[in-house]
């Protein structure tokens, strides 16, 4: 008897049409969109990006990391180290900040990793300190109140202001669209299976064998490398830098987070749906100031408490929609008739 | 000579830790809850001390009268109203309920007190000094602060060992289900507990706003700063968490001495250090 | 009949969609010894706990000295004279012998139980009392558990499965003491899965079989043979 796995029903269509349409909607933005429209959708994808990791991370591999912005910072001043100490291309430097954020995640993790729950999360933000006042010290890139990206260097990344505009627009999207395809299938593979196995009971999953702590130090190594790939394509963007802009806990942890809560955790789609309504908040409610941020906290807290599932996550509950299919069914082949 | 002083310092500074570092670790203890606002919850207190002071014309020693029960209040409330709904298995909706707390305590306060950074005066006590011996002196407040420290985690050991509720603390911390057997609501434990750590809270505060200046944003670094101590100390000791806060205190003020910008730098190598080598932390209370 | 100081009607448990109990019937008397006997799964743990409060159940199913008592939490019915000893004992590892003790008596109820007593009943645990509770064998730590439970001076005693994990000769040890919690005029509830120990020291008995109650009535009057059709359902 053969056994065949396969992946949802009619929401992987409707899931894969809705990817392709909007993503063709979306390449095309330089035509329709202005250059705010550019910088917002921008921001979105990173936000989207960095929610889904941090989703990959917490959700499915149990590390709940309150110091990803360590990820962010680093990828972000070897980009800008690269770009303008040692000449390098820009646009070559966002994945090579990648590899270097990922070469430093690897001892953070031997040393993190010795930390448990609660412990571990505030572990990963001490260390995000550690980088954040270690940058401080860079003079050469402008210590404490960091640098501004030379003009050499921007003119390297295109030749006109337009160009650069667009080639990082589609990088930005590209990047978004490859992390999330990533995701997709590594939840789909073996490794997606083992996470899954982790997250519901873990020691239960490593007496059937998985690899707990491999596979745990696997998904931190990786979500770092694609942190800092965007760390790197963010400030790139922005064209300055600064150790509080680049480490900020608030930016790259605090909002993600509120944005993966209220999307919902432990479902690719609800960092996508979180962050939609995260900016729905900010374009209407951020005049406010410090109100609109103790809203949004006082959102998180609520839903937090009455729906822990996230928006998507009750929605989910409620009509059963995958938008990315990721349960499995067992299909058995044919019988072996005698 | 120079270098006694240094370490003297640290020392006296790391009382300040402990405190911060023993109401984290309390609660970690009985509920299994890491508060994240607990730093904020230190600011505010500050906040809170500044307005008693300044209202009620009286100096801040005085005001701890009137802190320390308000915090134990608002700690009791918070645990009661909020925190309790977090607690269970799932380690994520506790880490976002404070996560989210943390951000409207920072935010209500630069709403209510701007960015504007505000000190707590004591008067003369502030700049008295003891000449302990040739060359060496050392501040009359930051020793009361250490003796003060010491007391406080001397005051919890006792509580927690010595007392019926204490009991209590430590047997809902291992069996909440069977403990509710004994006619314990969990709820009240819980929310005790919190009272309890905020209490503690409000002490550590009074001594951090007459020590140096401070503003809304300054939370994040305390908790930092209070579970440094915690790991560096050990797990599930409370002299662990004293000497945790020592030995962070030095490190700081050994960093400070080589250059002001390495201090918090040191504190946290001092950390990372304790953590490679020894992660248990130092005073680890082994439980069988 | 003079009124049940205990009284289950039609109790149904639920874990979650799985049932557990379905409409089970029980009384006991005031000073009365009851067994509740059937075999692993028969729901006789989700009776106690359903009585003690740590299962939710229908306000008026369980009634306890006239008041119902059904939807009350743990705490809740603790205090009201209902003391558990829970299955696998429950101490409080970070508590020492005697705190365990103490903390049972944390409600204050006057009564015929004190720490002195607690020792003349059990001297193992009077030799032991301020070694931590996981330094004792598994029989001290039941005689603990027991002692625990009757500091808090309950009107009914409700004990799952003592036996458990223990010697024969150190069950008989721990049931030879229960006349002496019975003298006191504490009801008894025991539940086992050791039939003879139990039936010896009741007076009546019901036996469950997946989630119902099989067969009850005197401990004299079952014999051997409806007592084994009743357990294994045969």
């Amino acid at each position: 008897m053969t056994v065949r796995v396969a992946f949802g029903g009619r929401g992987n269509w409707i899931g894969a049409a809705l990817g392709a349409i909007a993503f063709a909607a979306l390449a095309a933005a330089p035509w329709w969109g202005g250059r705010d429209d550019l910088q917002l959708l921008s921001e979105i994808y990173a936000y989207v990006v960095l929610a889904s990791l941090w989703n990959l991370l917490a959700g499915y591999a149990g590390l709940v990391s309150v110091g990803q912005q360590a990820y962010v910072g680093l990828g972000a001043y070897s980009l800008f180290a690269l770009a303008i100490l040692f000449g390098v291309s820009p646009l070559w430097s966002i994945p090579l900040a990648g590899l270097i954020g990922a070469g430093l995640s690897i001892p953070v993790a031997l040393l993190v990793f010795r930390l448990r729950g609660h412990y571990f999360a505030i572990g990963t933000w001490i260390v995000a300190e550690v980088f954040r006042l270690s940058a401080s010290q860079v003079s050469a890139l402008g210590g404490g109140s960091g640098t501004s990206l030379p003009a050499a260097v921007v003119i390297a990344i295109a030749p006109t202001r337009a160009l650069r505009d667009f080639t990082m627009y589609w990088i930005a999207l590209l990047l978004a669209a490859a992390v999330l395809a990533l995701i997709v299938l590594l939840l789909r593979s073996r490794y997606g299976l083992a996470l899954k196995a982790m997250r519901d009971a873990e020691l239960a999953a490593a007496c059937s064998g998985v690899d707990v702590y491999r596979t745990k130090f696997l998904v931190y190594v990786v979500v770092a490398l694609a942190t800092a790939m965007l760390g790197g394509l963010i400030f790139l963007q922005k064209l300055r830098i600064s150790p509080d802009a680049a480490f900020s806990v608030n930016d790259w942890t605090a909002f993600v987070i509120f944005i993966t809560v209220i999307g919902g955790i432990g479902r690719i789609e609800g960092p996508i749906v979180g962050t939609l309504v995260f900016f729905a908040l900010r374009q209407t409610l951020a005049d406010l100031g410090t109100i609109y941020l103790m809203m949004l906290g006082l959102v998180a807290i609520v839903i937090m408490l009455a729906a822990p599932k996230g928006i998507w996550g009750m929605v989910a509950a409620r009509f059963g929609w995958q938008l990315f299919p990721l349960e499995r069914t067992v299909l058995s082949g044919e019988r072996q008739q005698r | 000579m120079e270098w006694i002083n240094v370490i003297l310092q640290g020392v006296l500074v790391g009382g300040l830790y402990a405190m911060f570092a023993a109401g984290l670790s309390l609660i970690f203890g009985v509920m299994r809850l890491v508060n994240i606002a607990h730093g904020d919850l230190i600011v505010l207190s500050a906040y809170v001390a500044l307005v008693v002071a300044q209202t009620l014309g009286i100096g801040p020693l005085t005001a701890l009268i009137i802190v320390v029960p308000v915090m134990a209040m608002i700690g009791y409330a918070l645990q009661w109203f909020v925190l309790n709904r977090t607690l269970g298995d799932d380690l994520l909706p506790p880490l976002l309920v404070t996560f989210g707390l943390s951000v409207i305590i920072q935010n209500g306060l630069l709403t209510v007190f701007t960015a504007d950074s505000v000190k707590l005066q004591a008067g003369p006590i502030e700049v008295a000094t003891i000449r302990l011996a040739e060359g060496l002196y050392v501040g009359v407040l930051p020793l009361l602060q250490f003796a003060v420290a010491v007391a406080v985690i001397a005051g919890l050991q006792l509580i927690f060992y010595r007392t019926a509720i204490g009991r209590a603390f430590r047997a809902t911390a291992d069996e909440p289900a069977v403990a509710q057997l004994m006619g314990l609501d969990n709820r009240h434990v819980f929310a005790l507990a919190m009272a309890l750590s905020l209490a503690v809270v409000a002490i550590a505060s009074v001594f951090l706003a007459v020590r140096a200046n401070f503003d809304p944003s300054q939370g994040p670094a305390r908790l930092i700063f209070g579970f440094e101590a915690v790991i560096i100390g050990g797990l599930g000791s409370l002299w662990g968490t004293l000497a945790g806060g020592l030995i962070l205190g030095v490190a700081q003020a050994v960093g400070a001495h080589l250059d002001p910008g390495w201090q918090i730098l040191a504190g946290h190598i001092a950390f990372l250090i304790v953590l490679a080598a020894r992660p248990q932390g130092l005073f680890p209370k082994v439980r069988t | 009949m003079p009124e049940a100081l205990l009284a289950v009607r039609e109790l149904e448990a639920f874990y979650g969609d799985f049932q557990a109990l379905f409409g089970v019937s029980v009384e006991v008397a005031r000073g009365e010894a009851v067994a509740v006997i059937g075999a692993n799964g028969a729901g006789k743990s989700t009776l106690l706990k359903s009585i003690a409060g740590l299962l939710r159940a229908r306000s008026d199913a369980i009634t306890f000295a006239g008041e119902p008592i059904g939807g009350l939490p743990a705490y809740a019915v603790a205090a009201r004279g209902i003391a558990l000893v829970p299955e696998g004992r429950g101490l409080f590892p970070s508590l020492s012998v005697e705190e365990n003790l103490l903390i049972g008596g944390q409600l204050g109820r006057p009564g015929a139980w004190t720490l002195r007593r607690i020792y003349e009943l059990f001297p193992a645990l009077g030799q032991r009392r301020k070694l931590p509770s996981t330094a004792l064998s598994g029989g001290q730590q039941q005689m603990a558990a027991l002692g625990r439970a009757l500091m808090a001076n309950p009107q009914l005693l409700l004990c799952d499965e003592i036996s458990l994990g223990l010697a024969p000769i150190v069950v008989r040890e721990i049931y030879a003491r229960l006349p002496a919690v019975r003298a006191e005029g504490t009801a008894i509830v025991l539940v086992e899965q050791d039939v003879v120990q139990a039936l010896a020291a009741s007076f009546r008995v019901y036996c469950l079989q997946e989630g119902r109650v099989a067969l009850s009535g005197a401990a004299k009057d079952l014999t051997r043979e409806a007592i084994a059709a009743a357990y294994f359902g045969v």
